[in-house]
């Protein structure tokens, strides 16, 4: 992918999410988030639970407020008031795919009438046999068969559920789909199909992806960029290639470090990090860096300033002080 | 090597209301001491079966052992009554669960729950149990165990429960450790010092450790030995270089290769197409047939044999067979390239 003609979709500017906790408290979900998705590309966000990766999606989707921030796509913020049919223009061009195949399907209704649903709010089909014959094509299209269509979800797999899922995603003919963890619900067999099937769909629609995972190794083989996030921060992102080879933020260090690889010599000679610890609460995080506590190269800088979020080499950007020349003089 | 645990022809089935389904059908396999054995599988494929089995937690009314043994240190578990098998539960064999946030009880402190065992099976007296405990809890690398042992299991985050868990399954010194998705639930920082923890465990007490895992990651940093179910049965065993850098099975094949490599330019997965299949009405021959790019006639109607591909390698496919036509493994599977 050229890096120069790339056309913005959607631009994420200081996107934050906070959740009232107990009486005073404020759980910062997402605090201060900025990244661009490019046309036709998909961007990986990696994390560890709680870090915010699934509240990022679904902000940017407007099933949550944002509590600051913007979220333009096409150039239209997403988050301004709208009227309802404004918004209906707009739910048609982003769509979700969600992660739990069993809680996501309604269990009252058949496929077709679940698949349909998006058709039907949006008026797409004109006879019933017009929103007969897209549910077959978008059966199909995902790998099942029109004999499916008057089933009910319990009849599936965990796989032909997520297959479902993306049928319905499909149906009102998006341009974005969000997808928040769609395979690891699922068996490893079964990921790698619904993955290929995802990919294929890519190149025959020119979808545009964000894929939402904490599976780093499934995440590098789908993205074309990654990014990671740690308590509710980007602290790096880059090309997937370049993230893996040459991690810079010592949290992505660790984090590709502690992926058990399918290789047993390989395992035997590795050197991993192993970070101390767990994850600080979001309701009371650190200062400065966010990361400091559980960081190997913690330095003074660290608990005093928010590390700034710079472009440490071409189209890789990192939060981190050990490479602002700055900080580390200021600590020295 | 001394053997410890020794399954022979294990079946278990459990009737519901669609009828009889054969979870488990006829799986053997040995386990020496201190040596550990992965046991890795899809949904479905048994493993978990395998080892309730094992303990004879098997939910009483539905599931039961149709056939075969479980013999441990000469005796048939198979055949043991209840009151024998609390003597060797969290005894001689205990078990770690998948879930730690699910696995201890929330009304009871974490100290009082690593005694239990202490006092039942080894007669300790509270002040012995509760310095044990206190031990225990610095052994699997709690921070202030002087303190933390009077604290609840809501108090500890996710990877301290699964550490707490690990000190009462070894809490009196078993002889087989079943740890049953030990690190699913867990963030992978998490899982990375919880697999450390285990094997740094092991060393030091020579516990047997029966892993059971779908994720071949994990297999290959902790196992010794591997065996690879698939609906039911053991389709292929050996150790974990003969399965990871020279597997026979078809099957083990799609598994190697639909994980994407970190360290490998990788363009398409390679899907094993399909779904397992329905142990209600399990094939008449071999459960992979359906689903495997390579099935004969054969394969269908006949249950293939176990072949000795070397003293400790054996799979179960007709491809092995004389008469079979020779086929290599898709180069997705490969492992570690040239290897």
């Amino acid at each position: 992918m050229s890096v120069v003609e790339r056309e913005k979709l959607l631009e994420v500017k200081n996107l934050k999410k906070y959740f009232p906790a107990g009486k005073k408290g404020v759980l910062k979900a997402v605090d201060d988030v900025s990244f661009d998705i490019y046309k036709g590309e998909t961007l990986g966000l990696v994390g560890e639970s709680g870090c915010g990766k699934s509240t990022t999606g679904r902000t940017i989707i407007r099933l949550y407020d944002a509590t600051d921030g913007e979220v333009s796509y096409e150039g239209v913020d997403v988050h301004d008031k709208k009227s309802r049919s404004e918004l209906k223009k707009f739910n048609r061009k982003m769509q979700m795919i969600f992660q739990d195949p069993y809680a996501s399907l309604n269990p009252r209704m058949t496929v077709k009438d679940i698949i349909a649903e998006g058709i039907d709010i949006h008026g797409l089909a004109k006879t019933k046999k017009d929103r007969d014959n897209r549910v077959y094509e978008l059966l199909e299209t995902v790998g099942l068969n029109k004999e499916h269509a008057n089933r009910y979800p319990h009849e599936f797999s965990g796989g032909q559920r997520q297959r479902i899922g993306i049928a319905r995603a499909l149906a009102v003919d998006p341009d974005f789909i969000i997808a928040d963890e769609p395979i690891s619900a699922l068996d490893v067999s079964i990921q790698a199909q619904v993955v290929n099937l995802m990919m294929e769909l890519q190149k025959e629609r020119g979808l545009t992806y964000l894929f939402i995972a904490h599976d780093l190794s499934m995440v590098k083989h789908i993205s074309d960029r990654v990014g990671v996030m740690y308590l509710g921060n980007i602290v790096e992102l880059t090309s997937s290639d370049e993230l893996y080879e040459e991690p810079l933020h010592p949290y992505t260090q660790a984090l590709l470090s502690a992926i058990p690889v399918p290789d047993p010599e390989l395992e035997r000679s590795r050197e991993r990090i192993i970070l101390e610890g767990d994850v600080p609460s979001p309701i009371n995080p650190p200062s400065g860096c966010r990361f400091r506590t559980r960081c190997p190269h913690a330095m003074d800088v660290c608990a005093a300033v928010k590390p700034k979020w710079q472009e440490a080499r071409e189209g890789h950007w990192v939060a981190c002080h050990l490479y602002d020349e700055e900080a580390v003089k200021q600590n020295n | 090597m001394e053997k410890l645990l020794e399954l022979e022809n294990l079946h278990v089935s459990f009737q519901t209301y669609g009828g009889e389904v054969k979870a488990v059908r006829g799986v053997s396999f040995k386990l020496d001491k201190g040596e550990s054995l992965a046991i890795v599988g899809e949904s479905g494929s048994g493993k978990s079966v395998t080892s309730k089995a094992i303990m004879r937690l098997l939910p009483n009314k539905i599931g039961s052992i149709k056939e075969g043994q479980i013999r441990f240190q000469g005796k048939d578990l198979a055949k043991a009554t209840e009151r024998e098998m609390e003597k060797i539960r969290g005894a001689e064999i205990s078990m770690i669960f998948q879930d730690p946030m699910t696995s201890l009880n929330p009304t009871m402190t974490i100290g009082k729950q690593i005694m239990e065992g202490l006092r039942k099976h080894q007669n300790m007296s509270k002040s012995e149990a509760k310095e044990r405990s206190i031990n225990l809890l610095k052994l699997v690398g709690i921070p202030n165990p002087e303190l933390r042992v009077e604290e609840y299991p809501h108090q500890f985050s996710g990877g301290m429960r699964q550490r707490v868990v690990i000190a009462i399954a070894l809490a009196c010194n078993p002889k087989v450790l079943i740890a049953d998705e030990p690190t699913t639930a867990l963030d992978v920082t998490i899982q990375a010092q919880i697999l450390d923890l285990m094997r740094d465990l092991q060393d030091k007490t020579g516990t047997a450790i029966v892993l059971i895992t779908h994720d071949l990651g994990v297999v290959a940093n902790l196992a010794q030995r591997v065996a690879v179910m698939y609906g039911g049965v053991i389709v292929e065993t050996g150790t974990v270089d003969e399965i990871f850098y020279k597997p026979k099975h078809p099957y083990t094949w799609g598994l190697l290769a639909s994980m994407p490599k970190l360290n490998a330019e990788s363009k398409e997965l390679l899907a094993i197409p399909g779904t397992p299949p329905d142990l209600m009405n399990p094939p008449k021959g071999c459960p992979f047939a359906a689903r495997c790019p390579y099935a004969m006639e054969v394969c269908m109607d006949h249950m293939p044999d176990v072949t000795d591909v070397s003293s400790s390698h054996k799979a179960a496919c007709w491809l092995l067979d004389e008469r079979a036509p020779k086929v290599e493994p898709p180069e997705a599977a490969v492992v570690g390239g040239a290897r």
